[in-house]
């Protein structure tokens, strides 16, 4: 069945590798696993900081790594090294079965060879040539950094890049032999102001994947006046006060909090440890009905997207949540194997070190009907979040997200900007308080960091109201 | 290849491309870990890592960085070729030379050798150990959060004048973290983490009893009244955002305009004069000692504040140069080098001045917040303007009783809290990342629920 002359003893991604990625697996499969996926990775990185009018950092990085995870029944071993030679992923294929005290082979799984080859890369190995130059890169940034320079408040500028090529082969017994090619781009710009005691902080991130002209098409005045504004409305905010209040949450990246309240929750390695409010909620109404949240992998060019997971399979738009009423979990291969639910092409991962887990893509609420004035005319008494900060999502699922920049409103209108919230809650109880949604759906990109590691996603949401939450203030 | 084959590899690939300065720094792992579930095995893992950042001087003497998983031959060539192109766009306004220390004696911990103790042995103990900590009471249904590794590691430093250094090491950890669950009461989850040079110095009794004791304390919980509060942090939370705030110490913020302090803050007065910190990364107790940092400078004990006032900041090569002082041993190995803390010792000094001394977490009996654990620290601490605004784990003690708080949050100023510390209790305790006595704090913002 299988080619008993192996053509190469180590991965080579210019070339053809299903002998020995053949062989591999079929290595794991004699000695009793029930599955056997190989996943390698090749990077080439770059990262540029620019620092008020010079360049300050150039970080090239390269590595080549796999990560070779074995289940028997719903138990996983996970190996990953650096050595991509036959003998070295043997050796982990070895140690992966030892660690799973796989001893005897009686129900032997059929390894029936690979697949013909999915190759995903075929149109964007010219990537690597297409993306910006060093030189490039550096004299935009520095040209950006210099538009932040709008008066002498500005004390700190940054500018900063970052560029991920990563190639990619998945190979597992299920037939899977895949390879891709993905490209993450992502620019920022900070600032930090001053003025006697009064200090303030502005940035923005923009990034994309998959398209290696994007940088050159980003509008740096843009995004300069963008923040140099944020950091100057914000210079002599007061400290918001705390308290219950309702809220209109802006779009784009204020998505993060259905990422952080909800959409965690409805990663199924949540339902493995039991720590989701909504394991057995499928169908059951977990939000007001004007909500309708979606994860997908597919909107062109957006931070989160891709063309095929980390597992091998093509991503699909979920939509987890339908006018209120709970419709899907997001899924991987584990998550399938051990909760039921089936797979969502959300198996994603850092890198080779870690073992693919169910994790978010790009993430938002669907828009609704209403405008932003509309949002904000209907509160007398709340506080309009203009830019998030981080938030993260605890063990029993309550949650919290910085406001970086924020805004009274009085009588439906906005009025002091506010520094220095909080807003915390609990999943199961904010959700059905998103009672208003814009018409203005947004996406912004951001990175997620759980199990599997630190994954691009972008966040999104059109203007909400959430009619009541907790602010945390002085 | 060893680290010795590594050196010279490098250095006579340099030599062919006529890079004549050059250093690296590099790590080589191997990691194994499991994770169980209801007494079944999760996911069991292992990985061999290596990590290999490599600098070059160009003939302008500007620096340029690659960083590889590619220790082949042809790896180190590839990086020394990018390495030397990146140097094209070194830092013209800032130079960075060897550490002048590069090549001075550095002070290895003398620990015992540890062996792996191999998965199983992992997967029988954390089994044990789920067991032990569901037993432990009625209302815990789960730890859904554990672990249990073994690494064993080498680092090493070199550079083109000689300077050599590596050590080997080993540490192990373990962590539970528990979640009741009570009928018509929200969930409460709370754990532990305890830190070894091997696994058979870990103390996993004593992580199952933390666990199960904190979590069985969050039991019975009550919201909050949104107040202003007498605060004590335990000694882990005060490292917390010690930690959290380290700009305040650290030269190269201070460089990039991103710190509190500026270059004449030595001296300012921040706090009580009881207070001590100091960054001491050699302490006997930091299982992640390292004899060196990034440039190969050794590290050593730093005081940081001394009798309230700030007295040394953390340094790197560059940013000693440019304050005329001497590399501290805090530095990272990057085109920019970073500045980080190694290990935190707070202490009261021997000045007592106006202490509260009568405030004791252990017998006060006036109202008060305990802070047991701070949350979300990279999305609630702005530490270039000094505010916080931080979800925390804790308990409000009011009238001899003591109840877990449901949620909130602290907000407040460092300035502010490291101002008005009112109480330094005289013993320390020991946490993952420093040392730290109980601090007590007046009139911090507590947002709850009610």
């Amino acid at each position: 069945m299988l080619s008993s002359q192996i053509k190469s003893n180590e991965i080579d991604f210019g070339s053809c590798n299903k002998d020995l990625l053949e062989e591999i697996i079929f290595y794991g499969i004699e000695l009793g696993a029930d599955f056997v996926e190989i996943f390698i990775e090749n990077t080439d990185n770059s990262s540029v900081l620019a620092e008020e009018d010079f360049i300050t950092s150039v970080s090239p990085s390269f590595g080549r790594g796999a990560g070779i995870r074995i289940f028997k029944e719903k138990k996983d071993g996970f190996v990953s090294t650096n050595d991509l030679t036959k003998h070295g992923l043997m050796r982990s294929v070895s140690q992966a079965i030892e660690m799973l005290d796989i001893t005897e082979n009686k129900k032997r799984k059929v390894f029936n060879g690979l697949n013909k080859h999915r190759d995903y890369s075929l149109s964007k190995k010219k990537w690597i040539n297409e993306v910006p130059s060093i030189h490039e890169i550096s004299e935009k940034l520095l040209v950006s950094t210099k538009s932040l320079k709008k008066n002498n408040k500005i004390k700190t500028r940054k500018g900063s890049y970052s560029r991920n090529l990563q190639e990619v082969i998945i190979a597992s017994s299920d037939g899977t032999y895949v390879s891709d090619i993905r490209l993450h781009q992502t620019v920022g710009l900070n600032v930090i102001a001053s003025d006697a005691q009064y200090r303030s902080s502005g940035s923005r991130r923009f990034g994309s994947s998959g398209m290696p002209n994007e940088f050159r098409l980003w509008d740096h005045e843009k995004a300069a006046n963008d923040v140099f504004e944020s950091s100057m409305n914000m210079l002599y905010a007061d400290y918001v006060d705390a308290g219950q209040m309702p809220v209109v949450l802006a779009n784009k990246f204020g998505g993060v909090i259905f990422h952080e309240a909800c959409g965690h929750l409805l990663e199924t390695t949540q339902i493995e440890r039991g720590t989701t409010p909504f394991e057995n909620k499928l169908n059951e109404k977990i939000a007001h009905e004007s909500v309708t949240a979606i994860d997908e992998g597919i909107s062109e060019g957006s931070f989160g997207s891709l063309s095929v997971d980390d597992e091998g399979m093509e991503p699909e738009k979920s939509v987890l949540i339908k006018d209120g009423i709970l419709k899907k979990f997001i899924s991987d291969r584990a998550g399938e194997l051990r909760t039921g639910h089936k797979r969502t092409g959300s198996g994603r991962r850092q890198n080779y070190s870690f073992a693919a887990a169910s994790r978010m893509r790009n993430t938002f609420i669907a828009k609704g009907e209403y405008s932003k004035e509309d949002l904000i005319n209907s509160i007398s008494d709340g506080l309009y979040c203009k830019s998030m900060g981080g938030g993260s999502v605890g063990s029993t699922g309550q949650f919290n997200f910085a406001v970086e920049e924020g805004y009274l409103i009085k009588n439906g209108k906005l009025t002091n900007p506010v520094k220095g919230a909080t807003l915390i809650g609990e999943a199961k109880e904010v959700m059905p308080k998103i009672s208003m949604c814009g018409n203005d759906l947004e996406l912004a990109p951001g990175f997620c960091g759980s199990i599997s590691g630190s994954v691009n996603v972008t966040v999104g949401q059109p203007h909400i109201k959430v009619d009541s939450i907790t602010v945390g203030g002085r | 290849m060893n680290s010795r084959e590594i050196t010279t590899q490098i250095s006579e690939a340099a030599g062919s491309l006529n890079l004549s300065k050059w250093d690296y720094g590099a790590s080589f792992s191997n990691d194994y870990s499991v994770q169980v579930d209801k007494g079944e095995a999760k996911q069991l893992k292992a990985s061999q890592k290596q990590i290999l950042t490599l600098r070059v001087w160009n003939q302008s003497n500007l620096v340029g960085i690659t960083t590889t998983s590619d220790i082949s031959e042809s790896g180190i060539k590839k990086a020394l070729k990018q390495a030397n192109i990146a140097s094209n766009f070194g830092n013209k306004n800032e130079s960075t030379e060897f550490s002048s220390l590069a090549k001075d004696p550095i002070k290895v911990i003398e620990i015992k050798k540890r062996s792996p103790v191999g998965i199983k042995k992992l997967l029988t103990l954390l089994r044990e150990a789920e067991v032990k900590l569901i037993e432990s009471h009625e209302s815990i249904k789960s730890v859904p959060y554990n672990g249990l590794s073994e690494s064993f590691f080498e680092r090493v430093y070199a550079n083109s004048d000689g300077a050599f250094r590596s050590y080997t090491k080993s540490q192990a950890a373990l962590y539970l973290y528990a979640r009741a669950e009570e009928k018509n009461k929200k969930p409460r989850s709370s754990g532990s983490v305890k830190l070894g040079y091997g696994v058979e110095d870990l103390d996993i009794e004593s992580c199952i009893k933390d666990a199960s004791n904190k979590t069985i304390s969050h039991l019975n919980y009550s919201s909050i009244k949104t107040d202003k509060y007498l605060i004590c942090f335990s000694p882990e939370s005060f490292i917390t955002i010690i930690n959290a705030f380290s700009s305040m110490f650290n030269a190269r913020s201070i460089l990039d305009g991103v710190s509190l302090s500026n270059k004449n803050s030595i001296g300012e007065k921040l706090s009580t004069e009881a207070l001590n910190i100091y960054d001491d990364g050699l302490h006997e107790k930091n299982i992640s000692s390292s004899p060196f940092d990034g440039e190969g400078t050794p590290t050593k004990r730093l005081c940081l504040i001394n009798k309230g006032r700030i007295k040394n900041f953390i340094h790197s090569e560059s940013t000693a140069r440019i304050f005329k002082t001497i590399p501290t041993g805090h530095a990272g190995l990057g085109s920019k080098v970073s500045v980080s803390p190694d290990w935190i010792v707070v202490e009261k000094s021997k000045e007592n001045f106006d202490l509260k001394t009568s405030l004791d977490h252990s017998n006060y009996e006036g109202e008060f917040v305990y802070i047991e654990e701070l949350n979300a620290i990279h999305a609630g601490v702005r530490a270039s303007q000094g505010s916080f605004s931080l979800p925390f784990d804790g308990w409000l003690y009011k009238n001899g009783k003591k109840i877990s708080i449901e949620s909130a949050t602290v907000a407040g100023d460092i300035k502010y809290l490291l101002k008005n510390i009112v109480n330094i209790e005289p013993s320390q305790e020991v946490t993952t990342s420093g040392i730290s006595p109980h601090i007590w704090v007046d009139e911090l913002s507590i947002t709850g629920d009610e």
